[in-house]
């Protein structure tokens, strides 16, 4: 192969500027998406120290929800209401709902181990069962073809209309996306900082015991903490809606182990790490689809994992943790 | 691998590695009294090796209560299955139940034994390797594998290997579903090789036409012979397990199990113990893979997913993690029970009505070893019977469709369903075309409303939790009856998975055979 050969090859692979700043905010709508989920893991992680397997499967189930909101307000074809306050219903419902399914999960499924000092294993093996539990029950109740959200023909078209910032050309869509989770985040982070639930969120998930001595309610930090990590993952399955379409049962094992990967990448335990994790994985994946192939995206996001924990293994924002005894 | 311990007296007083309370367990288990207890009593003094033999026997006389028909060649293949997973749910034990490591990329070494045997000795390549190079070459290549695999989390807690090992199971399903294509960066052509395409991994068709497993000119050809092959090596695995948990390793496996800093404090080489469970979990699993791929004779990607890691925790779960028998146990329970018996269509015809005395009869068995004295479970009974009824009569007067909905007793047939069906249809109320789509709003509902009433269940004590196993236990048998016994082979079964899997790490984690856990605080 000479070098002219080459440089048509990768011509062919549309190596341009403009091609790469689509890449690049596909990657960071994307990363908003698998920030907001990563969220869930690394707050539920901070404090108890447990991985959710079913976090993704709530994921799934808020998608449901925005849905069917979607479907009963008249379909995004002919909604019955102004498009805005159709889609601040979709979230709103998806949050409440994803919000309380993850409060229901902690009170049956992680609680009763808890009270009992199971072994480390035993609440794993029991995320494991919650989560194939909702996915199945999802295939029952909703069956497992797609359920298609045509976000597309929202107010004829116009939401997946491009606009120029800058040097970026970028749908309402994805603007959209990126500004929810934004928002979302500087809630979050006000929240965290500035109440006194905050405050004990940080406390407990600094030494459960101490705060619990400390007069901190622990059970119902967990609680509020189970309720803002599904709400957000409730707020990321519509936005998935909006940005694939369709939403099956299926989804939320798939892209809550791509969400979890970003929160082990940014630093488990640490939420503006959950986010760079985010992001960082969303692009990853947007340009993997983009110059390599889509069916081995998930490849690597994998080999990103393998070389983080190799060289990294506190993540981006995480410190080391000396295990004390 | 260490050598056995030189043999010592039997220790009088509480055993190394045991607290006292763990201890006396037994001790405490035969003043048990009434039958359970003196079954028990009866059972311990039975020596263990003994009892093995006899269940190894009982296997071994299976295939000879069968002639070779058709019908018994079904019955042969549940039961080589089962013994598959037993294998299966062995391997896995050594990562969770001796050492304490979630291990869920376990499916990807069942593959790679099957696919790797599936690609030495097949058409697929031309090369029909004969099994005893082939079946030692792959495990030591899986084992090898689960050692790389857990190299890269061996500095890190627990909950890191977990991660990396599912993500590695879903890599594997990616690989072989997508390795029919495979070409360098797209350059093959450029590269002046002779094809676009590597077809590798046969993509989602798999690799057909699988070499039966033969060696020195022999071949096992026969059902019985599968059996027996499997029979076999899971008798040799059990016992290679069985001196492994009790040699030196084993010990550390437990004391790692139990509480790794202070096994580490106590210069227990904890890195290299869990690349050696999940190795050795990984050559097992390998060795399943390749039977497997024989008895099939071929590999197929959906054998080899997630949903298959699902049933084989279930089954170690159920059996008691850290327990051999146990594994072995739960293994034959669930491929038995749940994969074979809620399966609606079988080769030798439909069984839609075993997997509803297999529904019925598991609600009735929970029913009666849970519920204590005899007085209260026969109000209970009395009153899901008399509920039933009562409801029967309300619906059929009240609604336009009525309630002589028909039983489902094959995926298209819908009858009465002999003596059990008429009693069914007496006691819960089906409406007319219980099975048109259309009716799936109230299966919806009501399944719905099953999940609550047993999530209450679990808040109140006493009387009311009496109360409320009544109508659930309705529930339960209308949302069977209207769609999940038409779905049993595929969601039914994974749902019913899943909830073994919550139901037994809350109410008793050590399973059925498993110890439990002391913590001394």
């Amino acid at each position: 192969m000479d070098a002219f050969q080459l440089v048509a090859y990768f011509q062919d692979f549309q190596l341009t500027w403009d091609y790469f700043l689509d890449q690049l905010v596909a990657g960071l709508t994307l990363g908003s998406l698998y920030g907001l989920i990563a969220i869930g893991y690394s707050m539920v992680y901070g404090i108890l120290k447990l991985l959710n397997f079913a976090h993704g499967e709530v994921f799934m189930i808020g998608s449901y929800i925005g849905f069917f909101v979607l479907t009963w307000l008249g379909g995004a074809a002919d909604p019955s209401l102004p498009i805005v306050v159709v889609i601040a219903l979709m979230f709103l419902a998806a949050m409440v709902g994803a919000g309380l399914l993850g409060v229901v999960i902690e009170r049956f499924a992680y609680r009763p181990l808890r009270e009992k000092r199971a072994s480390r294993i035993a609440p794993l093996i029991s995320a494991l069962g919650v989560s194939f539990f909702l996915q199945q029950l999802a295939v029952l109740l909703f069956g497992s073809a797609p359920k298609q959200y045509d976000a597309f023909s929202f107010d004829s078209g116009s939401f997946f209309t491009s606009i120029t910032i800058g040097p970026f050309e970028i749908q309402y869509m994805q603007l959209f996306v990126i500004t929810t989770t934004v928002c979302l985040m500087v809630a979050l982070t006000i929240f965290i900082a500035r109440t006194q639930v905050g405050r004990a969120m940080r406390a407990t998930s600094f030494d459960l015991e101490a705060a619990s001595m400390m007069g901190i309610d622990v059970d119902r930090v967990i609680v509020v903490t189970f309720l803002i990590g599904s709400a957000l993952a409730g707020a990321a399955g519509v936005m998935n809606g909006l940005i694939f379409q369709n939403v099956d049962p299926y989804v939320g094992f798939q892209v809550g182990l791509i969400a979890f990967t970003a929160a082990v990448v940014g630093g488990i335990g640490s939420i503006p790490g959950a986010m760079a994790g985010g992001l960082a994985i969303g692009i990853g994946r947007a340009f993997s689809v983009g110059y390599v192939s889509s069916s081995y995206q998930d490849v690597i996001v994998f080999v990103i994992l393998i070389a983080f924990l190799l060289l990294r293994p506190s993540g981006l924002f995480g410190t080391p943790v000396p295990q004390k005894v | 691998m260490s050598e056995t311990p030189p043999t010592q007296p039997e220790p009088t007083g509480p055993r190394i590695g045991a607290d006292e309370w763990v201890a006396r367990s037994d001790e405490r288990a035969e003043t048990r009294g009434g039958i359970s207890g003196r079954v028990r009593a009866w059972y311990e003094r039975v020596p263990k090796p003994a009892v093995f033999a006899v269940a190894v026997a009982a296997g071994a006389l299976v295939p000879l209560l069968t002639a070779q028909t058709e019908n018994d060649i079904y019955f042969l293949r549940v039961g080589t299955v089962a013994l598959v997973f037993a294998l299966l749910a062995l391997g896995l034990n050594v990562a969770v139940g001796f050492a304490g490591l979630l291990d869920l990329g376990y499916i990807a070494y069942y593959g790679i034994g099957a696919y790797g045997y599936a690609m030495l000795s097949s058409d697929k390549f031309g090369l029909h390797w004969e099994a005893w190079l082939v079946i030692p070459l792959v495990v030591a290549v899986s084992a090898l594998v689960g050692l790389l695999l857990a190299l890269p989390s061996r500095r890190l807690v627990g909950d890191y290997l977990a991660i990396v090992t599912l993500f590695f199971g879903q890599i594997f399903y990616i690989i072989a579903t997508q390795g029919y294509r495979v070409s360098f960066l797209g350059l093959n052509k450029d590269l002046g090789l002779d094809r676009a395409n590597w077809d590798l991994t046969g993509g989602p068709n798999g690799i057909a036409n699988v070499d039966r497993l033969g060696a020195f000119g022999l071949t096992a050809s026969s059902e019985r012979a599968y059996f027996y092959i499997t029979l076999v090596a899971v008798v040799l695995v059990f016992a290679v397990l069985t001196l492994a948990n009790r040699s030196r390793t084993g010990r550390a496996w437990r004391a790692l199990h139990d509480d790794p800093l202070a096994a580490q404090a106590m210069s227990v080489p904890v890195n290299w113990l869990k690349l050696l469970a999940v190795g050795l979990g990984a050559a097992v699993a390998a060795l399943a893979g390749t039977i497997n791929a024989a008895l099939l004779q071929g590999a197929f990607p959906d054998d080899y997913n997630t949903q298959v890691l699902i049933i084989i925790y279930a089954m170690v779960v159920l059996g008691g993690a850290g327990s051999l028998a146990g594994a072995v146990l739960g293994a034959v329970l669930v491929s038995v029970f749940m994969l074979e018996g809620l399966r609606p269509q079988t080769p030798i015809g439909d069984l839609t009505g075993n997997g509803r005395w297999v529904f019925y009869g598991a609600i009735l068995l929970v029913l009666v070893t849970t519920i204590r004295p005899w007085r209260r479970l026969a109000a209970i009974l009395g009153g899901i019977a008399a509920f039933g009824v009562v409801v029967h009569a309300i619906v059929a007067a009240t609604t336009e469709r009525g309630t002589d909905g028909l039983l489902n007793t094959a995926p298209d047939t819908f009858e009465e369903g002999g003596p059990l069906g008429w009693l069914i249809r007496q006691w819960l109320a089906l409406p007319g075309g219980t099975y048109e789509v259309g009716s799936r709003t109230w299966f919806n509902v009501a399944l719905v409303g099953l999940i609550a009433l047993v999530l209450c269940m679990t808040l109140v004590k006493g009387w009311m939790r009496d109360a409320l196993i009544i109508p659930a236990v309705w529930l339960a048998g209308f949302v069977w009856e209207t769609r999940l016994v038409l779905e049993a082979s595929g969601p039914t079964r994974l749902l019913l998975l899943g909830v073994i899997l919550v139901v037994v790490m809350v109410a008793r984690p050590q399973g059925i055979l498993g110890r439990p856990r002391v913590e001394i605080v």
